[in-house]
């Protein structure tokens, strides 16, 4: 699996390092519900079978975070960005 | 037909052509007492024990696939019950039990082998570590025993003692640990289910399920629809797509952990070999082959097939843990899809929704749970309450803490 960097172009998936879902912004913790949003940010996820936002890490690159859309069936990727450019979800 | 040496001669001398087929191949009844969807060894495991312990008969069990076609069939074959926490080591100490009578039980040839598991260490502090565990072993009441260098190049002298990252200091070693056919667990449950009056429907995939009122009561299938009081999932890769068609989000993420196989050689290998800090395992099949692997690919993956880094890697730490392995061939490789949970513990608990029970989350530790895990979710199905050493498998222990995070990582499935 190659995952192409908006900065340092494509390079092999080993330079990167992996977190994981994209789609779970951490919660307001001043907010009322805030145990409960927190509960479902770091635990609960949907784990598609297919088309996956997530993020990596050029760990032995430029060292940016980037949000990556791959179908989890056959690893191929549909896009890349820099974590920081994209609105969260 | 009982499997014994006086019918073996009977059938020798008919030319053995009254063997009848193992398992009855039937279609799916209307409804059922239970559902299971997984036809793996955890599901069969449960709808055998449903009728042998619980009197539940009216059991179907529903695989997409051919039976043990999923992770049953995808694993490394390792039995074992060394681990540290309260909340899992009676667990998989009543698993090693029933494994230790599972083929008299069975009356099917599991080919368990207890030729021991060995947990190597290389640092005081991972010496310290392994003194803890097996300390907390044998409060359980659980065979450990701390090796030093000697006993351990007496076991094993084919290893690399000396390497300079990682030289081995000792090792724990659990003798009734060991290996079990998988293929041979899976048919021996079915089997047995089956006799016992149990319904082994393949080719069946759950598409969706048929609620009332809230309730699960039953299963969409691609063979018709299926009603049933309780239905059991026991899917696990599979059990976040399963899950959401209920409704359900789960702590769990899905990754692809791979699997090796070498040519036969003689034998080498006797027991299993575990190499932690260079994450790698290995031990040697009974025809010969080596069979060993090593950690997660690192991504979510619905894939059952991994990629080369993983492959390289596996192979390097193999290298430098036993050198003599470099001109065996290798034959094959595979990846089977693990249900990563938060903390690296499973889960068999009721899901929330009435009638929709969880057995999930066994990450890469499902194979030596299966007789437990089938005890222990038959148990639930059957009588609404936790067995009394899965209390602590609990769904909701993500959102009150009580995790059991024997690795002590956190919530990265991927570290677990």
């Amino acid at each position: 699996m190659r995952i192409n960097c908006p900065f340092c172009g494509e390079r092999d998936s080993g330079e990167f390092s992996y977190l994981g879902d994209a789609s779970c912004p951490r919660p307001d913790p001043g907010a009322a519900d805030a145990a409960s949003r927190f509960f479902e940010a770091v635990y609960l996820r949907d784990n598609p079978a297919g088309r996956f936002q997530e993020l990596w890490y050029h760990a032995f690159g430029c060292r940016s975070w980037i949000r990556v859309t791959r179908d989890t069936r056959t690893h191929e990727i549909f896009a890349t960005e820099f974590a920081s450019n994209a609105s969260d979800p | 037909m009982r499997y014994s040496l006086f019918n073996l001669f009977r059938q020798a001398f008919e030319g053995h052509r009254g063997w009848p087929a193992a398992w009855r191949d039937p279609a799916p009844q209307p409804a059922y007492d239970v559902i299971v969807i997984g036809g793996g060894g955890h599901g069969l495991a449960t709808a055998y024990y449903l009728a042998k312990v619980h009197g539940i008969t009216r059991v179907a069990v529903l695989e997409k696939s051919y039976i043990g076609s999923g992770n049953a069939g995808r694993n490394t074959t390792i039995i074992r019950s060394n681990y540290l926490l309260p909340g899992n080591e009676p667990f998989y100490e009543f698993s090693m039990k029933l494994w230790e009578g599972l083929e008299q039980d069975l009356n099917y040839n599991a080919m368990v082998s207890q030729r021991g598991v060995l947990n190597l260490y290389h640092s005081d502090g991972q010496r310290d570590a392994a003194a803890r565990r097996g300390n907390a072993m044998r409060m359980h009441g659980v065979d450990a025993e701390l090796l030093d260098v000697d006993a351990v190049r007496r076991m094993a002298p084919f290893l690399d003692f000396d390497t300079a990252r990682f030289p081995i200091r000792g090792g724990l070693l659990q003798r009734r640990g060991g290996t079990a056919r998988h293929d041979a667990v899976v048919w021996g449950y079915a089997r047995a289910a089956s006799d016992l009056g149990v319904d082994i429907i393949q080719n069946c995939e759950v598409t969706g399920f048929v609620r009332e009122a809230g309730r699960v009561i039953g299963v969409e299938t691609t063979r018709g629809e299926i009603r049933a009081a309780k239905v059991g999932m026991a899917v696990a890769g599979s059990t976040s797509r399963i899950a959401r068609m209920a409704g359900l989000r789960l702590p769990i993420e899905s990754h692809v952990l791979q699997a090796f196989v070498t040519e036969a050689i003689k034998p080498l290998i006797p027991g299993v070999v575990t190499f932690g800090a260079g994450h790698f395992y290995i031990s040697q099949s009974d025809k010969g082959s080596l069979v060993f692997g090593g950690d997660l690919d690192g991504y979510n993956s619905y894939t059952q097939r991994g990629n080369l880094p993983a492959v390289e890697h596996v192979l390097e730490e193999g290298m430098a843990l036993m050198p003599v392995i470099g001109r065996v061939r290798m034959l094959r490789s595979w990846g089977g899809l693990m249900d990563m949970s938060m903390d690296g513990s499973p889960i068999i608990d009721q899901s929330g929704i009435p009638g929709l029970y969880l057995d999930a989350g066994w990450c890469y530790g499902g194979f030596k749970a299966t007789p437990a895990s089938g005890w222990c979710f038959a148990h639930l199905l059957a009588r609404d309450t936790s067995h009394e050493v899965a209390r602590a498998y609990r769904l909701d222990r993500f959102a009150t803490g009580h995790l059991i995070d024997e690795k002590g990582q956190g919530a990265q499935p991927n570290l677990h």
